[in-house]
């Protein structure tokens, strides 16, 4: 090999795509999970994450899974379900270095793991925090889960009477500091999604349609693939523009909003028919809103607050890792010690 | 006269304040030289129920409670009737005048003293916001001079109260003359008590509570994080590792925290976040009490499971479910043993005193990681929250058991690894940690099956394997735990007990001696057990165990897991009304059944 010019087959972090890959799936062919695993395969890779330095979180659940499916070299743990977020948590303030990615069920998330979920979100835990969300519970062959849509059918003809929990306006009305929806089969959208999650500093959240080809994805199910097809509403076309690199678009004047991250990164959204601002908080929640009522899908990156501080800023951590911290530096002092004990007395 | 050997119990009412001055005074008293016990007895209430304060005294210095109260400070009006039966034959009562004295509460075997409370209060203490408090202070100032407390005693111990507000000090002791002058000109000694200063008992001793003490192991043992629900008895462990932090981990510049303490929103929070971070490499704690340890199970199985350090405290009280919140019971020795479905057990440590909450807190985190798994402390109200007299807590000479954590360079040099290869046969594989940087260092941490490189797996054999592996890992620790202490002599009658319960232990083994019964006793430090406990039943003929708990948890531990030969042996005395354990809880059930074994057939 030449000097000079990194080889083109690796990326940033000098390595192959295959670094990236996982152990072979074993869901379910055509399951929407798989899809995003790809994805993610593909995001990390050209995002150019340094494997031991990546987390894969997860709960339980066929998504749940899924982290055994890509990275093999990262550290990986599969939790008890819907009690990944405190593990997240926890792992994040012992090694602030870590990216950790976390992936998760409807199920998991809104079902069981709801309040774990919330707080992850109140305390801005630095993370990227993935719902594959097939409105169902996969692994236990298809109950109904928290997030299918009211007047969805179940294969056997039962019907949802219950209103759905909205992961994403929930995560909004709770403060989150980022909140995307997509859908498994839209890698253009994902992509860009998912690595300006990752640059994100606080928790991103990203609820992705992913359908269960065993259980959900028959006529009256509103998590199909037929049904997201039909109702998809794009609220803009993302691109993930690396930090220091240049915007080699022309874009028309006026019709990308842009967002920065702390790395220097950016997310450029370009306009499609309606003008969105992911600053808007309410703005958000409307169109969520009005998507529920109108029955439709909308994906995007629906809110981004780049400012707010994160767990680890807020609890004033060092910048060297908790768990890297030793007797010297965690122990009274012989001198202070003393002192201590005699104020007992 | 009776010196330096009685029992004060002060009946007040909740949220008045008197907890201040109850300490002053077991403090005063801990000044003079005379050894103390105090026992806070209180409601799971903010304002307005009854609470009761004994300080033992006595020459022996026994550290558990009596439940023969010999001079009574009456101050609630709702359980008037009730304290003034509780005083033994002899005693005295120091009451607020405007009790009736009739009826029952009319003994003629118990000297009164009258004091117009309210009345001193009202006229000499012009803040009316203060008044109730200092009510209590007036009450000092009266026992002080009807037992002989010197006056510079009580103001050393309010000064050490009011450390950080020394002008409350001036205020407080106003209010503590006022109660002795009265006393002094209105109350004419007719008991039989009195103090005295003592020399060479107390001299190095402090006086500190169980929960601060444990507070103090985790910062020695270099915890960083630490997540929490709030619950009484353990709210204050973290409370006091919360402010030691706050004293010695912030970087006096730059404001930086060595330490993350995260108040959980559960606590299945708290325990997954101790989880994650020993998995990324921290030390993590979480404390708690019985209600939060049964939240705590699925992941305490997954910490077993997995193989996760982590350390939990349980500050024990009375179960089941809330039961009696504020009182307290050894009664969570059996779930914790083995918290979470399937075949889980774990490492418990049964502290006895604030020294043993120490370090015995900072020796959990060393288990934990040497065994990688979770670590039970399992203290319990009367330590955690009491004051105790103890040894200053000994500064630590050894530097932290981090285990078997491999680096990159160790990784490279070892070639092939597996996270759960049982390489040295001692039942314990090596782990990585997140963030290390080498191609071999990740791993997949699971809670469901795993082979020996950590990978999925469903194979009855590679299953079997690996719960055999924890078993032989479970027997390792059994030598690494903290071993029983026994005092023997070649009695016949052998004395089982752990935890709080050795201190009534030990007054009961003296009443059993004067009444001519010699024992031996063997305090249980830890579970698994050791080799020893089976030696000492097998060296004896009878033996009891006595706990504070309704089911007799560690006596079914040990019938489980030793022969019939020593199963036979045993006997079990129980206490569990939610106040500690007393010696006569133990002396006359044993004193009884010894006189039947001893009645010739
Ligand atoms: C405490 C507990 N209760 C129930 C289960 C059984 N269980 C396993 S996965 C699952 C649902 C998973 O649904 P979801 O998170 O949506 O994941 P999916 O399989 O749909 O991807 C349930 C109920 C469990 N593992 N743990
Ligand atoms: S059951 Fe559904 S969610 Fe699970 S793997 Fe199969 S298709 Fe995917
Ligand atoms: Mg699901």
């Amino acid at each position: 090999m030449t000097s000079g010019a990194p080889p083109a087959n690796v990326n940033s972090a000098g390595l192959t795509r295959d670094v990236y890959k996982g152990l072979p799936s074993t869901l379910c062919a055509g399951c929407g999970h798989n899809s995003i695993t790809n994805h993610l395969i593909k995001a990390l890779y050209e995002y150019g994450v340094e494997p031991h330095k990546l987390a894969k979180m997860s709960g339980i659940g066929c998504s749940s899974k899924t982290p055994a499916y890509f990275v093999e070299r990262a550290h990986g743990f599969n939790g008890v379900h819907g009690r990944m977020p405190s593990l997240a948590t926890g792992a994040k303030i012992a090694n602030r270095e870590l990216m950790v990615l976390g992936i998760s069920g409807d199920g998991d998330t809104a079902s069981i793991g709801l309040g774990q979920y919330c707080h992850m979100i109140r305390r801005n835990v630095d993370c990227t925090y993935i719902i594959e969300d097939n409105g169902c519970y996969g692994l236990t062959k298809g109950q109904f889960s928290a997030t299918a849509d009211r007047g969805s059918v179940l294969k056997k003809g039962q019907v949802n009477e219950l209103e759905t929990i909205d992961v994403c306006g929930l995560a909004i009305e709770l403060g989150a500091t980022f909140v995307a929806r997509s859908f498994s089969g839209d890698g253009k959208q994902l992509i860009p999604l998912l690595q300006a999650a990752f640059s994100h500093r606080g928790t991103a959240v990203l609820d992705i349609i992913s359908p269960c080809v065993t259980f959900n994805d028959h006529e009256g199910s509103t998590k199909s693939y037929a049904y997201v097809k039909e109702h998809h509403a794009i609220l803009h076309t993302p691109d993930y523009i690396v930090g220091g690199r240049e915007i080699t678009v022309d874009y028309e004047p006026g019709t990308v909003t842009e967002v920065q991250f702390d790395d220097g990164s950016r997310i450029l959204l370009r306009k499609l028919e309606v003008e969105y601002d992911p600053a808007n908080r309410i703005g958000a929640l409307t169109v969520l809103n009005q998507a529920r009522e109108k029955g439709e899908l909308v994906t995007g990156l629906l809110y981004v607050d780049t400012q707010a501080r994160d767990l680890c800023e807020r609890e004033k951590l060092p910048k060297k890792p908790l768990a890297q911290l030793a007797e010297d530096d965690l122990r009274i002092s012989r001198d202070d010690w003393k002192s201590l004990m005699e104020s007992f007395s | 006269m009776q010196i330096n050997d009685l029992t004060i119990r002060a009946a007040t009412v909740n949220g008045s304040g008197s907890q201040s001055a109850n300490l002053v005074l077991a403090n005063a008293i801990f000044r003079l030289g005379i050894p103390v016990a105090p026992k806070n007895v209180f409601p799971s209430n903010i304002e307005g129920l009854p609470t009761w304060f004994d300080v033992r005294v006595s020459p022996q210095g026994y550290q558990c409670r009596s439940s023969s109260i010999d001079m009574l400070i009456a101050l609630n009006p709702a359980t008037w009737h009730a304290d003034v039966l509780d005083v033994k034959s002899g005693g005295a009562i120091l009451y607020e005048e405007t009790f009736a004295v009739t009826g029952a509460t009319k003994r003629d075997d118990v000297t009164y003293y009258p004091v117009p409370f309210a009345k001193l209060a009202k006229e000499n203490v012009a803040d009316a916001a203060l008044r109730k408090y200092l009510t209590n202070m007036i009450y000092v100032g009266a026992l002080a001079q009807l037992l002989g407390i010197s006056e510079e005693a009580i103001e050393a111990a309010l000064r050490a109260q009011f450390r950080r507000k020394l002008k409350a000090v001036d205020t407080n002791m106003d209010a503590v003359r006022l109660g002795a002058n009265y006393a002094r000109e209105n109350l004419p000694k007719n008991d039989p008590y009195a103090l005295e200063a003592m020399a060479g008992n107390n001299d190095g001793l402090i006086l500190m509570e169980g929960n601060s003490a444990a507070a103090l192991g985790c910062v020695m043992a270099g915890c960083t994080v630490a997540a929490w629900y709030p619950i009484t008895p353990s709210s204050s462990l973290c409370e006091s590792f919360i402010a030691y932090c706050d004293r010695y981990r912030v970087d006096a510049e730059t404001g930086e925290r060595k330490v993350a303490v995260l108040q959980a929103e559960d606590e299945l929070a708290a325990i997954g976040m101790v989880f994650g971070a020993t998995w990324a490499g921290a030390r993590a704690m979480t404390s708690t009490s019985g209600p939060g340890l049964s939240l705590m199970a699925e992941f305490a199985g997954l910490g077993y499971y997995a193989e996760l350090p982590g350390v939990i405290f349980d500050v024990q009280r009375a179960g089941p479910s809330t039961g009696l919140p504020t009182r307290t019971m050894q009664g969570d020795v059996a779930f914790a043993y083995t918290l979470s479905h399937g075949d889980t057990k774990h490492i418990v440590l049964l502290p006895s005193t604030p020294i043993e909450a120490y370090e015995f807190a900072s020796q959990a985190f060393d288990l934990a990681d040497r065994f990688q798994t979770p670590v039970f402390v399992l203290s319990d109200l009367d330590l955690g929250m009491n004051l105790w007299m103890t040894k200053p807590l000994p500064y630590p000479e050894q530097g932290f058991d981090r285990g078997k954590v491999l680096s990159a360079k160790e990784l490279e040099a070892a070639g092939s690894w597996g996270r759960y290869r049982d390489v040295d046969s001692d039942g314990i594989a090596y782990r990585t940690l997140p963030g290390t940087e080498h191609a071999n260092a990740g791993f997949f941490t699971r809670g469901s099956g795993h082979d020996e490189t950590a990978r999925y797996s469903e194979d009855p054999n590679v299953y079997r394997n690996n719960l055999d592996r924890l078993s032989r890992k479970f027997d390792t620790a059994r030598s690494a735990v903290p071993k029983p202490i026994a005092e023997e002599t070649g009695n016949a009658c052998g004395l089982i007990a752990y935890g709080t319960t050795h201190h009534a232990i030990v007054e009961a083994r003296e009443q059993l001696r004067e009444a001519g019964v010699e024992t031996d006793y063997l305090r249980i430090r830890a579970l698994p057990l050791t080799a020893d406990v089976l030696a000492f039943i097998e060296r004896h003929e009878r033996v009891y165990v006595v706990e504070q708990n309704r089911d007799g948890q560690l006596y079914g531990i040990l019938r489980t897991e030793l022969p019939a030969s020593a199963i036979e042996k045993m006997r079990s005395i129980r206490h569990y009304n939610g106040v500690p354990i007393d010696a006569s809880a133990i002396f006359e059930p044993l004193l009884k059944s010894e006189r039947t074994e001893l009645v010739p057939a």
